[in-house]
């Protein structure tokens, strides 16, 4: 066998970790990226900062905060514990939390920019035709933007999957928890356990090119709207 | 008078010189759980001596891969005498220098008072949620700790209920942030001249878990930096080792 158990076992903790988190992300960062898009609010360039803001953190202050916050003493920590469900840090879920926030520039970005792409005039003409809103949003935009929900979701899967430091500082490394496969190659690198480090280490260099192929071979003609 | 003025000059300027001849940088790896006392005596060293010390404080194992492919470090303060023994094998320490600078102490700490009694018990209870230890496989204390379960017979029990840190400073962060009930530290973390950190805490009997011995050696990329020597000297002085021993150490 190439990879043992545990191997296995990280890898797919971090391909569901990535799943939940992308599907979670196109909920809530599609009408982000969609008020972003179309609002001429003030409110525009202080959220579209604090949606990059993970871009530029170390993962180390983002994981630091979190730790913080979920913990028993913080506040999202006293809000879980009222809600039944105790203190995140630890548990799969708290990890699904904090890549939300770690991968939310990643979604909401490039729907951004692919919202901003179809302009005023196909929602304009969706009005005047009686859609209503929604309705164009559905019909008109969604189809139009399709290229971007793509590449959005990719980047956000693919960015989850190589997540470290954060989870280093919020995951407590568990088994089948929270040990993805970026803290279990550390784990063997410093156990000096190489070969092992090796393999694992060669799916994940594969799978991450293999993605970023996929998305610059895959270059869809612009539609015209 | 100029001539006064000159030579005073030049007095200084070659002072300056021999100081910087013999002063030297030491680059030193020191492992997580010693980082408290390092940090009290580096000040100390780099007056009485006119040499600089360059910490990394991390673990011995990410130390060991990054000194056998070329890290800048001279000198390694371990927490195990395994990684110091199997970096002379590979040659890239000097043997004749290694030795015991400090024998660490294991302590099961919680920031809650009472839940830690004086006699352990509480692990037998287990009546708390998680228990944070240091990742056995790649910290001495992590595998101590695991030992001392072992031995009481609630390693399995509680293996559920643990988190790893992935060395003893994450692990005490751990308890210290309370998002742990509580964990195995080293004695260090949480010890300072005959006081502990509040909370509550158990010292670990030495029969429950093999001896912590912590080595320090020189690398042979040090050999020839008199910093090197010269800190091997001091951590053996005996001032040096009331200041370890003020964290707790046994030496």
């Amino acid at each position: 066998m190439l990879l043992d158990p545990a191997d296995l076992q990280a890898i797919w903790l971090t391909v569901r970790l990535a799943a939940i988190v992308t599907v979670i992300l196109l909920l809530v960062g599609t009408p982000v990226a969609w008020w972003l898009a179309r609002t001429h609010s003030w409110a525009k360039g202080p959220l579209g900062a604090m949606v990059a803001l993970p871009l530029v953190l170390p993962p180390s202050v983002l994981g630091f905060y979190l730790l913080l916050a979920m913990g028993p003493n913080g506040p999202l920590g006293w809000l879980t514990t009222k809600l039944g469900v105790g203190p995140l840090p630890f548990t799969f879920w708290g990890l699904v939390l904090a890549s939300v926030f770690y991968s939310l520039p990643f979604m909401v970005q490039p729907l951004q920019n692919s919202f901003e792409a179809i302009g005023e005039r196909p929602l304009q003409v969706a009005a005047t035709l009686g859609a209503s809103p929604l309705n164009a949003f559905f019909t008109v935009a969604l189809p139009l933007a399709k290229p971007g929900f793509l590449t959005a979701s990719i980047m956000t899967f693919a960015h989850t999957v190589g997540e470290f430091g954060v989870v280093l500082m919020i995951g407590g490394n568990i088994p089948g928890v929270t040990r993805v496969a970026s803290v279990q190659i550390y784990d063997h690198v410093e156990a000096l356990e190489y070969g092992q480090a090796h393999r694992l280490a060669a799916v994940m260099l594969i799978f991450s090119f293999l993605v970023l192929l996929g998305m610059y071979a895959w270059k869809p003609r612009p539609q015209k709207g | 008078m100029k001539t006064v003025v000159t030579f005073m000059l030049m007095a200084g300027l070659s002072l300056c010189l021999t100081i910087s001849a013999s002063a030297a940088d030491l680059h030193l790896a020191v492992a997580a759980n010693f980082t408290a006392p390092m940090e009290q005596l580096k000040p100390l060293f780099e007056k009485t001596t006119g040499h600089k010390l360059i910490i990394s404080y991390g673990t011995v194992g990410k130390f060991y891969a990054q000194i056998k492919n070329g890290a800048p470090f001279e000198l390694l303060i371990s927490a195990d005498d395994e990684t110091p023994i199997r970096l002379e094998k590979d040659g890239l320490a000097l043997p004749e220098t290694r030795f015991t600078y400090a024998i660490g102490k294991l302590m099961l700490w919680s920031t809650k008072p009472g839940l830690v009694d004086a006699k352990g018990e509480v692990l037998k209870q287990a009546e708390f949620k998680r228990l944070a230890i240091a990742s056995p496989k790649l910290a001495v204390y992590g595998a101590a700790g695991v030992e001392v379960m072992k031995k009481l017979g609630v390693y399995e029990q509680l293996q559920s209920k643990l988190v790893f840190g992935e060395n003893i400073s994450q692990t005490y962060q751990f308890v210290a942030t309370a998002n742990a009930d509580l964990g195995f530290v080293a004695l260090s973390q949480i010890y300072k001249n005959g006081r502990y950190a509040a909370g509550s805490h158990w010292q670990v009997p030495a029969s429950l878990y093999p001896q912590i011995r912590q080595d320090a050696v020189l690398l042979t990329r040090g050999k020839d930096n008199p910093a090197g020597r010269a800190l091997l000297t001091f951590l053996k002085a005996q001032e040096t080792k009331k200041i370890i021993r003020s964290y707790g150490y046994d030496i």
